[in-house]
C-alpha cells in the first residue's frame, strides 16, 4: 500500500510541531524517519495514526485521501502501529493481546480465544517469529514482546506499519532479528515506517531516509549517505561521532571491587562473584545485554542494594555496607541509569534538582535552611557551564528535553569533588549533539585523573569511550579486554563465550 | 540462578517500604498542581449546587411550582427568596451580622468562624504535610484524641503557675499526637505497612483507649461521676481569650498562625522540608540522592501527628474547656482531609480552607436556625467542594478553562497525553 502525506501542519498552541511535512512510502519500501528527539516524528506518526488530528494537510492511502477520527479508523485502513513502550497486558496470554480491541465471540459472548491462537499460529509461521500463543506477556523477553506487537498489527491486516523506536529497548542481537523480520515484511508487500534517531540502524535497513528537525522536512537521503552526512541534516551541523579521546594516563588502582554478589528481592543471585579495579584515570565500561547485572551492580557499588557480599574499596577505605549518603560523602559521583525515575525529581526546578544529593549541608544549607542565593548563583553557573538550554534556573527539570535533562544530572555530580564517577546508560534517548557533549564531559572526567565506569548497553558508546571493557553476562564477568577489542568479539562475549574463545571464534571465521 | 547459601538474610527487604502507592501519590500530585483558580472556582461550583438543593428542598419553592404555569413568576420569586435568605443567613452567621446595632456584637460571627477555624487550621497543616511526602494521614482522629488527653490531663490534674501550665499543657498535647503519628511513620519505614491502613487502626485504639479512660476513676474520669467525661479544665491552663470574655476566640488563633508561618518555612525554606518534598515527589531519586527515605516518613509522620495534636489540644484547651468526652474531636481530624485538599496541603491554602469550613460550620448553624435549612446542605456543599477539587478537568471543562500542561508534548506516551486532552476538550 502506498502511503501519502501531504503538507501536514500540527500545532500545540504557539508551537508548531509538525510544519508542512510530506512523506511518501511506496509500497514495500522501508522509509526510515530520522530526527533527533522531540523533532517532530512521534507527532507525524499520532496524526497517521489518527491520535492527533492535524489543522492542515492531508493523508492519501492507494491516492484516497483519508480522515481518521481516531486509531480504529486508522487500523481499519490498514495502519499498524509498534509503539516504543509496548501497549500490551502483561498478564495476559499472547493471543489474548492479539485479539484485544477486536475481540471475536462465539455463542453467548464467550470470546474466540481458538480464532485468535489459530492467528498468531498462522503469522508466526509465516515470518519464522516462534512465539507461543499461550505465553504470559510478563515471562517473555522484550524481543519477543515487540514480535507480539508485530503479530498484533498483522492481525488487523495492517499494510503500513509504523515502528516508533523499535530498536530503543533491545540488544544488539534482537535489532539484528528486527531488521530481518522487517525485511521480511518488506518482501512480502508492507510499506514500513521505521522512525529513529539511529544512524547504523537507518543505514543497515532502509531504503529511502526522511530527515526531520525542527518539525521540519529539511531533506532526503539514500543509506549509502555516510552517518557523518545523515548526522549533521539531523542536527542542522556537523557532528563528531567519535569524540576526541587522547590516551589515558591511568595511575593507582583506586577502585577494587572483590567477589561481589548481590542478591535481589526476588532472592535471585543477580551479581555473581564480580572482582574488577578500576585506575585513577581510566574508564572502565562495563558492556553487556540489559539485565545482566549491571543495573544492580552499579547499585550496589553506590550503596542502594541491600543484600550484598564481598568487598568495595576506594582508595583503600572500605566503601561495602555504607549508606548512600555515606557513599556519596565519600566522594562517589552517580549518574543513574533512568534518569527521570532516579536522577531527577521533575517537578523541582533546575536550581532544587542541582542541590539533591546535598540537601543535608553546605553551602546550600545551614543551621538547616536553605541558602537560595547560594544555589541561585550555583544553578546560574552550571546552567551556563553545561549550557542547559532553559529559561531560568527556576524551570521544572520534567519540562526540559532528555539531552538537557542528562546536563543536569551531570552539571550536579560533576561539581563535587569526585573520586569515583559511575555513569550508567550516560546517553540513553539522547540525541547527537548531546551524546557529544556527554561523552566529551566523561573523558574530561578521565582525564582529571578520576576513575571512571561507563556501564552501556550500546556498543558504540562503549568502543567510542572505553580505556578497558569488561563484559557482564547473567551476572558474572565474562572477561576484561583492552578497549580497542573488535566488535564482534565484544559481541560473542555479551552472548557469554570467554574473550580468548570470543577472539578464536572471530578469527577463525576472517581466515 | 538461585540464590547462595552464605548470602547475608535480611528478612525481608525494605525497599517496597519506600514506595508509596503510586495512584495515591499521583491523585495527591493532580491534587497540588491544580490551579488556585480552580479551587476558587470548586467552591463557586459547589455553592451553586448548594443552591439548587436549597430551592428543590424549600416548602415555598415547592408550593409555588405546583401552580407554576399559572404563575412562574411566583416560583421564581420562591426560589430567589429561598437562595438569597439562606446564603445571607450563612453570610450573617459567619462573617457580619448587620441585624445588630453595633460593630461589636456584629462581628462577632467572624470571630466564630475563627474559633471553629482554629483546630481545622492545625489539622489541616498536619495532613497537608504528610501529603507533601505522599502520606495519607487519615489518623486525624487518633491523633487529636490521644494529644487531647493528655494535654486535658495535664490541664486538669497538674496544677502548675499560670502560664507554664498552659504552655507544659500544650507541649505535652502536642507530644502525643506526635507519638501517635510517629509509630506510623516507623511502621512504615520499618515494615513497609500501609499507612492508611496503620492510621486507621490507631483511630480505634485511640478512641477506645480514651474511652477507656474516661471511664476509669483516677485516670481520666471526673471524681465523683459516672459520666465517661473528664474534670474541667483549671483555669491556669486554659487558652485566654483573644478579645475578652464576650467572644470564644482564644489565643488558640495566635498559635494556628504561628503554626501556618512555621509549616511554611520548613516546607519552603528548610533542608528537612526539600527532603520531604523531594520524597513527596520522587522518593526513587531521593534514595538515590543519599536522602533517607525511611527517616523522612518518620520525621514527617511526627510532625503531622504534632499538628493534629495541636488540633485536639485547641479543642480541650480553647473551645471546650469544661471538660472533654471521647467526641472531643468533633470529626476535625478528618475534615482536615478535606481543608488539606482545598488547600492544595500549601500552607497558606490551608489556612484559608480551614477559615472557609470554619465560616461554613458557623454559618451552618445559622442558616438552619434562621431559615430552617437542613445543616446537612452545608455538609453536602463541603462535600461538592472536595468533588470538585479531585475532578479539575470538570472544573475547567464547566468554566471553559484551558488545560494547564500547555500545548501538550506529544512524546512517547501518545495514549496518555490524548486522553488527557479529550478529557479536557
Amino acid at each position: 500500500m502506498k502511503l501519502e502525506l501531504r503538507g501536514i501542519t500540527k500545532r500545540f498552541g504557539s508551537f508548531v510541531a509538525n510544519d508542512h511535512i510530506d512523506l511518501t512510502v511506496e509500497p514495500g519500501e522501508i522509509h526510515a524517519l530520522l530526527g533527533e528527539n522531540g523533532a517532530g516524528k512521534s507527532t507525524l506518526m499520532n496524526v497517521l495514526y489518527g491520535l492527533y488530528h492535524a489543522e492542515e494537510g492531508e493523508i492519501l492511502l492507494d491516492d484516497v485521501t483519508q480522515h481518521f477520527a481516531g486509531p480504529g479508523d486508522a487500523m481499519k485502513a490498514g495502519i499498524g502501529m509498534v509503539h516504543q513502550h509496548f501497549m500490551l497486558i502483561p498478564v495476559f496470554t499472547v493471543a489474548e493481546n492479539v485479539m484485544l480491541g477486536h475481540e471475536d465471540t462465539t455463542f453467548g459472548g464467550r470470546l474466540d480465544l481458538a480464532g485468535a491462537r489459530a492467528t498468531v499460529r498462522e503469522i508466526s509461521a509465516r515470518f519464522g517469529f516462534d512465539v507461543d500463543p499461550d505465553a504470559l506477556i510478563e515471562d517473555l523477553p522484550v524481543g519477543v514482546q515487540q514480535r507480539v506487537e508485530i503479530i498484533k498489527a498483522l492481525s488487523q491486516d495492517a499494510r503500513v506499519l509504523v515502528f516508533d523506536e523499535p530498536t530503543a529497548v533491545l540488544t544488539p542481537q534482537e535489532t539484528d532479528e528486527l531488521m530481518v523480520i522487517m525485511r521480511q515484511l518488506k518482501d512480502s508487500g508492507t510499506s514500513i515506517v521505521f522512525i529513529t534517531h539511529k544512524l547504523r540502524e537507518v543505514r543497515a535497513v532502509a531504503d529511502r531516509i526522511t530527515v526531520i528537525r525542527l518539525g521540519k522536512v529539511v531533506g532526503e537521503a539514500l543509506p549509502t549517505a555516510s552517518s557523518a552526512e545523515l548526522a549533521s541534516m539531523m542536527v542542522g551541523r556537523a557532528v563528531d561521532l567519535m569524540v576526541e579521546k587522547g590516551p589515558e594516563k591511568a595511575g593507582d588502582e583506586a577502585l577494587i571491587v572483590e567477589n561481589l554478589c548481590v542478591i535481589d528481592q526476588r532472592n535471585h543471585l543477580v551479581v555473581n562473584n564480580v572482582s574488577f579495579e578500576v585506575r585513577s584515570g581510566e574508564i572502565l565500561a562495563i558492556a553487556g545485554v540489559q539485565g545482566n547485572g549491571q543495573t544492580e551492580l552499579t547499585e550496589a557499588l553506590l550503596g542502594l542494594q541491600s543484600r550484598v557480599t564481598g568487598s568495595i574499596t576506594l582508595d583503600g577505605k572500605s566503601l561495602t555496607g555504607h549508606s548512600v549518603r555515606k557513599t556519596l560523602d565519600a566522594g562517589v559521583g552517580f549518574v543513574p541509569e533512568d534518569r527521570t525515575d532516579d536522577g531527577l525529581v521533575g517537578e523541582f526546578t533546575i536550581a532544587e534538582n542541582l542541590m539533591l544529593d546535598r540537601s543535608h549541608t553546605e553551602p546550600f544549607v545551614k543551621f538547616g535552611t536553605l541558602q537560595r542565593e547560594v544555589l541561585a548563583s550555583f544553578a546560574e553557573d552550571k546552567v551556563k557551564e553545561f549550557d542547559i538550554r532553559t529559561q531560568g534556573i527556576d524551570t521544572l527539570v520534567g519540562k526540559l528535553s532528555g539531552g538537557n535533562q542528562q546536563k543536569v544530572v551531570l552539571a550536579r555530580e560533576l561539581s563535587r569533588t569526585l573520586r569515583l564517577f559511575v555513569a550508567a546508560q550516560p546517553t540513553r534517548g539522547l540525541d547527537v549533539g548531546s551524546i557529544e557533549f556527554v561523552h566529551t564531559r566523561i573523558i574530561e572526567t578521565r582525564d582529571a585523573g578520576v576513575p571512571v565506569i561507563v556501564v552501556s548497553t550500546e556498543l558504540d558508546e562503549v568502543v567510542a569511550l572505553a580505556d578497558r571493557i569488561a563484559v557482564m553476562y547473567r551476572g558474572g564477568i565474562v572477561g576484561i579486554v583492552p578497549g580497542d577489542t573488535p566488535r564482534d568479539v565484544l559481541g560473542l562475549m555479551m552472548a557469554g563465550e570467554s574473550a580468548a574463545t570470543a577472539t578464536a571464534a572471530v578469527t577463525g571465521a576472517a581466515a | 540462578m538461585s540464590a547462595p547459601q552464605a548470602g547475608p538474610q535480611v528478612p525481608g527487604t525494605l525497599d517496597e517500604s519506600i514506595q508509596p502507592p503510586a495512584r495515591a501519590q499521583q491523585v495527591l500530585r493532580d491534587i497540588m498542581s491544580g490551579s488556585a483558580l480552580v479551587s476558587v472556582l470548586a467552591v463557586v461550583l459547589a455553592m451553586v449546587v448548594g443552591a439548587i438543593l436549597i430551592a428543590l428542598t424549600n416548602s415555598g419553592v415547592q408550593a409555588a411550582a405546583g401552580y407554576f404555569f399559572s404563575r412562574p413568576g411566583d416560583t421564581v420569586a420562591a426560589v430567589w427568596n429561598a437562595v438569597f435568605g439562606a446564603y445571607s443567613a450563612l453570610f450573617q452567621g459567619s462573617i457580619y451580622n448587620f441585624r445588630r446595632d453595633d460593630f461589636a456584637s456584629g462581628i462577632r460571627p467572624l470571630t466564630e468562624t475563627l474559633t471553629f477555624a482554629t483546630p481545622l487550621i492545625m489539622a489541616g497543616l498536619g495532613l497537608a504535610l504528610a501529603f507533601r511526602v505522599g502520606l495519607f494521614n487519615i489518623g486525624g482522629r487518633g491523633q487529636m484524641l490521644v494529644a487531647s488527653a493528655a494535654a486535658g490531663y495535664v490541664a486538669f490534674a497538674w496544677p502548675l503557675p499560670a502560664g507554664i501550665h498552659l504552655i507544659v499543657a500544650v507541649v505535652m498535647g502536642v507530644l502525643a499526637g506526635a507519638i501517635w503519628g510517629g509509630i506510623v511513620g516507623l511502621l512504615k519505614a520499618q515494615t513497609g505497612a500501609n499507612e492508611v491502613i496503620v492510621t486507621i487502626m490507631l483511630n480505634y485504639v485511640g478512641f477506645y483507649l480514651v474511652s477507656f479512660l474516661l471511664r476509669t476513676p483516677g485516670a481520666l474520669q471526673a471524681p465523683g461521676s459516672t459520666n465517661p467525661k473528664s474534670p474541667a479544665m483549671l483555669e491556669t491552663a486554659v487558652f485566654p481569650p483573644l478579645f475578652g470574655d464576650a467572644y470564644n476566640l482564644h489565643a488558640g488563633f495566635i498559635l494556628a498562625i504561628a503554626a501556618t508561618a512555621y509549616v511554611w518555612y520548613l516546607i519552603n525554606r528548610s533542608s528537612l522540608g526539600f527532603q520531604f518534598r523531594a520524597v513527596g515527589l520522587n522518593p526513587h531519586a531521593a534514595k538515590v540522592a543519599g536522602i533517607n527515605v525511611k527517616r523522612v516518613y518518620i520525621y514527617v509522620m511526627l510532625f503531622s501527628g504534632g499538628l493534629v495534636g495541636m488540633a485536639g489540644v485547641a479543642q480541650v484547651l480553647g473551645t471546650v474547656t469544661s471538660g472533654f468526652t471521647a467526641g472531643i474531636d468533633a470529626g476535625i481530624g478528618f475534615d482536615a482531609i478535606t481543608v488539606a485538599l482545598l488547600g492544595r496541603s500549601r500552607p497558606v491554602g490551608v489556612f484559608f480552607a480551614a477559615i472557609l469550613f470554619g465560616a461554613l460550620k458557623a454559618g451552618g448553624y445559622s442558616m438552619q436556625a434562621a431559615e430552617g435549612i437542613p445543616i446537612d446542605i452545608v455538609l453536602v456543599v463541603q462535600s461538592l467542594i472536595v468533588l470538585f477539587i479531585a475532578a479539575p478537568p470538570l472544573v475547567r471543562a464547566i468554566f471553559r478553562l484551558p488545560s494547564p500542561d500547555g500545548p501538550a508534548r506529544p512524546r512517547r506516551r501518545p495514549f496518555k497525553t490524548t486522553t488527557k486532552a479529550t478529557a479536557t476538550s
